[in-house]
């Protein structure tokens, strides 16, 4: 549904997509995720005919965004990130003026509307300006706009930024359900909000891929480094000086109550801990394995250069 | 042309429902009434040029006034985004933004309309010149409006989209001038392209073909290089 190969787009001189390949099958819901400026909303926009790209190719729907860039706007929805408004129209003007422009007709227009209002419980706001509702109110009718024409793939740029936690709870189940019928492709900083919402990420820094799977199976690539967490009742120095002498082990934190013992790859030291824990005449309270969250994969992949480059 | 409809529509809409085209026809209105009424032409000749006459030069600093918004707050407000990701050409939301103001600048100088009406039933004037008056005023007041609407592509900032345009039109109002300062051959090519050289053709009752083939000349050149700078802005 969503095909891109070898993107790239240069603001100037500055590099912001650098030429990324990646494809979302028709149903998918897929994660677009990255830090701020990773070039998630430059990819989004270059997907909705926004931009055009500096160098590579990309079809949305079966369409060409260059060649059938009209088609592939067709059949596109877009929340954009800034959630484009017009402020001095009513939700029901807004609605409409953005149907008529996809192409609905009169009739379809006026079902539409109904459709999305409700879909999105603006019922009570339909005859406000737009430009008196709160924030939140504004999010539901760029979520409203986006799916009015009914596009087989929807772009939602940061769709729960700056929205109230139940709004949010409400938006992310809402995108779940477009997406049952629906392609969509959703960027995100929020970590635990892909994993609420998506079956499949994409991680995107300084304009580079830099992972893309289902969650399970890239916490399995990553975590080839083991995590466990324990509990210990003993002076918390010696206990932490003990730890990290034992083979294996090579980081060890202390947050004042429980000990998090990164290990090699390859390396299960659990017995060993509770051996020299007992040897020394603690008592060893918990001992569990800490799965890799993708929060810790987020980090692991996105400040990797980083962390190499200090190191040289 | 659908999508063309709508975006004046919309346009039309806005400009009804913001302070803005009430203020400009408001003045504009108060200000050739009053040509039009101090004017001795209105007395002696019984035409309209007094008002002709005040109302070019006003359509000049009015229409960018009204066409500023057009993209410029578009951009700033990031609703071009919505334009430029609904399935409509580029040159469709122009023509729909010009079209837009089309609109309100008709209706505004519809509403002069009556100034001959008044000499109408005061005196017996010749409905000659007063139509092509009209249309004159008409040309130029569109040909202003493409250049207003060009200038707003050109920033987010409406204030500067209404000085370029301003400056655009003044340079192509006041360009005949200069050629009485300049070589002949020269001075009758720049001439050519001077905003007011075939006004007082159309003030005089005279439909030039060359003034209408100019005025509609140039509302094109800057339709065209409004579409091409809202097409730039992709490839930024």
């Amino acid at each position: 549904m969503i095909k891109v190969e070898n993107l790239t787009k240069y603001y100037g001189e500055r590099l912001a997509v650098d030429n990324i390949s990646f494809s979302v099958e028709k149903g998918e819901i897929v994660g677009f995720l990255g830090p701020n400026a990773a070039g998630k909303t430059t990819t989004m926009r270059i997907l909705t005919g926004f931009l055009a790209p500096t160098r590579g190719e990309a079809w949305v729907a079966g369409y060409n965004i260059l060649t059938n860039s009209l088609e592939a706007r067709q059949r596109t929805g877009y929340f954009a990130e800034s959630v484009p408004l017009y402020t001095d129209m009513t939700v029901r003007g807004y609605l409409s003026f953005l149907a008529k422009l996809r192409g609905l007709d009169r009739n379809r227009i006026k079902a539409r509307i109904e459709d999305v209002v409700e879909t999105c419980h603006l019922e009570e706001y339909i005859d406000v300006l737009i430009g008196k509702l709160s924030r939140g109110f504004r999010q539901r009718v760029g979520i409203a706009q986006a799916i009015i024409h009914e596009p087989e793939v929807l772009i939602m740029d940061e769709p729960t930024v700056g929205i109230d936690p139940i709004q949010v709870a409400m938006t992310r189940q809402l995108i779940k359900e477009l997406g049952k019928e629906r392609t969509v492709l959703l960027s995100t900083h929020i970590l635990p909000e892909v994993s609420i919402i998506c079956e499949r990420v994409i991680i995107i820094h300084e304009g580079k891929i830099v992972a893309q799977d289902s969650i399970e199976n890239l916490s399995s690539v990553v975590s080839g480094v083991k995590r466990f967490r324990l509990e210990v009742n003993g002076p918390s120095k010696q206990i932490t000086e003990k730890l990290r002498r034992l083979p294996g082990v090579v980081r060890i934190r202390y947050d004042g109550s429980t000990y998090t013992v990164e290990c090699a790859a390859g390396q299960d030291p659990r017995s060993k801990i509770s051996e020299a824990i007992i040897q020394s005449g603690w008592t060893l309270l918990s001992l569990e394995a800490v799965e890799m969250s993708l929060e810790d994969i987020f980090l692991k992949l996105t400040t990797h250069e980083e962390t190499e480059g200090k190191q040289e | 042309m659908r999508n063309t409809l709508a975006i004046a529509g919309k346009e039309f809409k806005s400009y009804l429902a913001s302070p803005m085209a009430y203020v400009v026809t408001g003045i504009f209105l108060a200000a050739t009434g009053f040509f039009f009424g101090t004017s001795p032409s209105t007395y002696i000749e019984t035409s309209i040029n007094g008002f002709l006459q005040a109302g070019v030069i006003l359509i000049l600093l009015f229409a960018p006034l009204l066409t500023m918004r057009l993209l410029a707050e578009e951009r700033k407000l990031g609703t071009i985004e919505l334009l430029l990701t609904a399935p409509v050409r580029d040159s469709e939301v122009i023509l729909g933004k010009f079209l837009g103001s089309v609109f309100v600048l008709t209706v505004m100088l519809a509403l002069t309309l009556y100034y001959p009406l008044l000499l109408n039933i005061f005196g017996d004037p010749d409905i000659g010149p007063i139509v092509t008056g009209y249309i004159g005023l008409l040309l130029i007041g569109y040909t202003a409006l493409a250049i207003g609407i060009f200038a707003s592509s050109l920033t987010s900032n409406q204030i500067v989209a209404a000085v370029v345009a301003i400056g655009i039109l003044l340079a192509l109002y006041f360009v005949g001038f200069a050629s009485t300062f300049l070589p002949k051959a020269l001075g009758d090519v720049v001439s050519y392209f001077s905003l007011s050289r075939y006004f007082p053709d159309f003030m005089g009752g005279i439909i030039d073909t060359r003034g209408v083939v100019y005025y509609l000349s140039i509302t094109a050149l800057f339709i065209f290089l409004a579409v091409r700078s809202l097409e730039n802005s992709r490839w930024s």
